[in-house]
């Protein structure tokens, strides 16, 4: 990916007293750069910790992006109208780009794309588990938009200000997109929702679906969350799993209103002396069975993954041995 | 031929214009669609040549589509996106052209594209020529519908298809149909993308290793019988050129063959020698007499906008 060199100036300004010196050790500017609100840039020392933490939470987030293409891919080949499709396109080919800026992220700390795809298509790392649900209408689409895109955005937001440098200006740009692609999903609900009666119980019937998922996106809840506080620490991660599920809850409810649809909680309620919204609890035996690899999709989804990567090989390496032919060629000496 | 046209030459030229991250392209319609056709210029045969046009890009895209979440590498997804999406622009102002001059009302009958609404106009043109239309009534080449095989085969058919249309887009924008003239003139740096990128993959897996030099060949010869159809002129294309609208399809087989002349020996490549497939009753995709190939892709393409004919999207 490519940063403004303007984003690049501030994020590098932010940093204060970055070198060691022979009165602080490493660790102490780490510590000072963090407690700052500075940026941690790829040659700055960081704890071992901190950069296993950063390449697990990066890796996943891309692991998210290039699955959950496969979702949202589902339906491009059958999208009801040539703006649609053209939208739908453009919106994987994103996740696509998305997927390639955060692995190079992960390329700062050390690790490369092709060990991280192994261990995705090897499930020794995670993605996001909403993916594994599957799409079964075209109203998924803008449900996917809607909420997943908008839970998304509620998680990745705070981390633009993360203190870690790539990661923060990669999830700048991803922000932007992330925006344009939740608009694109509430407008596509918006036009099914004044359509016909097929097309409103489209709707409600994904809504349905895709509400809970969508919640647990967040992430178990803090008391059993045990990489929350280190991550704030370190200021990699900046509220906990429950603040920004309830902000998600709060911003939705509003908005399924204007839509028309109903969200699927009875116990969802606004509670005034908190001044938050009540809502039912999350079934984590479910999200449990996901995580585990038990949802509708886990398998197919990496199947379909590994799939493509192994197919691949073959031209992956045709570009290899062409490009190394040609290095040869172009270090042999003139005539 | 400037250095731009060259397809070879082209490969080391970086590439830093961002295409990836362009957008849905809905609302970058070029021309005014409705200007009318040009004085004695048949109506009927400019819709027709439109559609012959659009459905090329349209239904080429479709089958480029299929490719994603499938490719061999991420910067391969986000590039055949990048070339579905530039085919999907160029067929839908076409489409619109083609309904704006009457093309569309032919398809928006009872039960299909219906009177959802006040005006009668449920859908838009564009839609109703794309999801409307029985696969008889579709005009692209067979080239544009065959099965893309394998990676290599994607890009035997990409180089071909793009040298082809780049060679026809160049031409058309000096069509006397204003609309024709700014759809080539954009299309042509999107076409010189797609035939730089095709050229860079025969490149490597033809001259890549063992197994990617068997798979280019077989690519290669697989997508080779369906090239001939594509210089065959249709009545309509006979007409059009006479009156200063289209492109020969004659005059684009040395643009192909040069193209081709320049990349195949360096990929290590041998130019097929195999017959042409045959047409039925000297009829073919441009008759809207295609191969077994169509009907599936638009019954996927198709199926939903179909069972919902009174719904907007």
């Amino acid at each position: 990916m490519t940063v403004s060199d303007e984003t690049t100036r501030l994020a590098t300004a932010s940093t204060p007293d970055g070198a060691p010196t022979p009165e602080r050790g490493p660790e102490e500017v780490f510590e000072a750069t963090v407690a700052a609100e500075g940026r941690i840039e790829p040659r700055d020392w960081m704890p071992e910790g901190y950069r296993k933490t950063l390449v697990r939470q990066i890796a996943q987030h891309a692991h998210s992006e290039i699955i959950g293409m496969q979702p949202e891919g589902n339906w491009i080949l059958r999208a009801p109208s040539l703006r649609r499709k053209a939208i739908l396109l453009a919106k994987v080919q994103d996740e696509a780009g998305h997927g390639l800026y955060l692995y190079s992220a992960t390329e700062t700390l050390g690790v490369d794309r092709t060990e991280l795809t192994e261990k995705l298509i090897d499930s020794r790392q995670k993605y996001s588990s909403i993916f594994n649900y599957p799409t079964l209408t075209f109203a998924d689409i803008g449900v996917i938009g809607w909420l997943v895109d908008g839970a998304a955005i509620c998680n990745q937001v705070p981390l633009c200000r993360s203190s870690y440098g790539p990661y923060a200006r990669a999830m700048v740009r991803i922000c932007k997109e992330e925006s344009f692609h939740q608009r694109q999903g509430f407008e596509l609900l918006m036009t099914l929702m004044a359509g016909t009666d097929a097309q409103r119980a489209m709707v409600q019937d994904a809504v349905d679906r895709w509400w809970w998922p969508s919640l647990m996106m967040f992430g178990p809840a803090d008391g059993d969350s045990p990489n929350t506080q280190q991550s704030m620490a370190w200021r990699i991660k900046r509220h906990t799993n429950d603040e920004l599920r309830q902000r998600f809850v709060d911003m939705t409810v509003p908005q399924a209103a204007a839509l028309g649809v109903t969200l699927p909680d009875p116990a969802l309620a606004w509670n005034d002396e908190r001044q938050a919204h009540d809502f039912g609890e999350i079934d984590w035996a479910e999200f449990t069975a996901v995580v585990k690899g038990a949802g509708p999709c886990n398998a197919q989804r990496i199947a379909h993954r590994r799939a493509a990567h192994e197919n691949g090989q073959w031209v992956r390496d045709a570009a290899s041995a062409y490009a190394a032919k040609h290095a040869d060629r172009s270090e042999e000496p003139a005539a | 031929m400037d250095a731009d046209d060259n397809v070879y030459d082209a490969l080391a030229a970086a590439d830093h214009d961002g295409r990836w991250a362009h957008g849905a392209g809905f609302d970058e319609s070029v021309v005014e669609v409705t200007a009318p056709a040009p004085d004695g210029v048949d109506t009927e045969d400019l819709a027709a040549y439109c559609l012959m046009l659009a459905d090329d890009a349209l239904v080429g895209s479709q089958r480029l589509s299929e490719w994603a979440t499938h490719a061999p590498e991420l910067e391969e997804e986000v590039a055949l996106a990048n070339i579905a999406l530039d085919l999907l622009g160029q067929a839908r102002v076409l489409l619109a052209r083609a309904g704006h001059l009457g093309a569309a009302e032919r398809f928006r009958v009872a039960g299909r594209a219906s009177e959802a609404t006040g005006d009668g106009r449920a859908h838009d043109d564009e839609d109703v020529l794309a999801y409307f239309r029985d696969d008889r009534f579709f005009r692209n080449v067979t080239l544009a519908e065959i099965d893309l095989g394998d990676f290599a085969q994607t890009m035997a058919w990409m180089l071909v298809f793009s040298s082809w249309r780049l060679g026809l887009m160049t031409r058309l924008r000096g069509s006397a149909d204003p609309v024709l003239a700014a759809v080539a003139t954009k299309a042509v740096p999107e076409l010189a993308y797609q035939r730089e990128y095709a050229a860079g993959w025969v490149l490597r897996l033809g001259d890549g290793t063992e197994l990617s030099h068997v798979r280019m060949q077989a690519g290669l010869d697989a997508v080779w019988p369906f090239v001939e159809e594509i210089f065959g002129a249709h009545a309509v294309e006979t007409r059009l050129v006479e009156a200063g609208v289209a492109v020969d399809p004659a005059a684009l087989r040395a643009d192909v063959d040069a193209d081709l002349e320049q990349v195949l020996p360096v990929a290590t490549l041998t130019r097929p020698e195999r017959p042409a497939v045959g047409l039925v009753g000297g009829r073919g995709g441009r008759d809207g007499v295609h191969t077994e190939a169509l009907g599936p892709v638009l019954a996927v393409m198709q199926s939903l906008a179909r069972a919902h004919p009174e719904a907007t999207w």
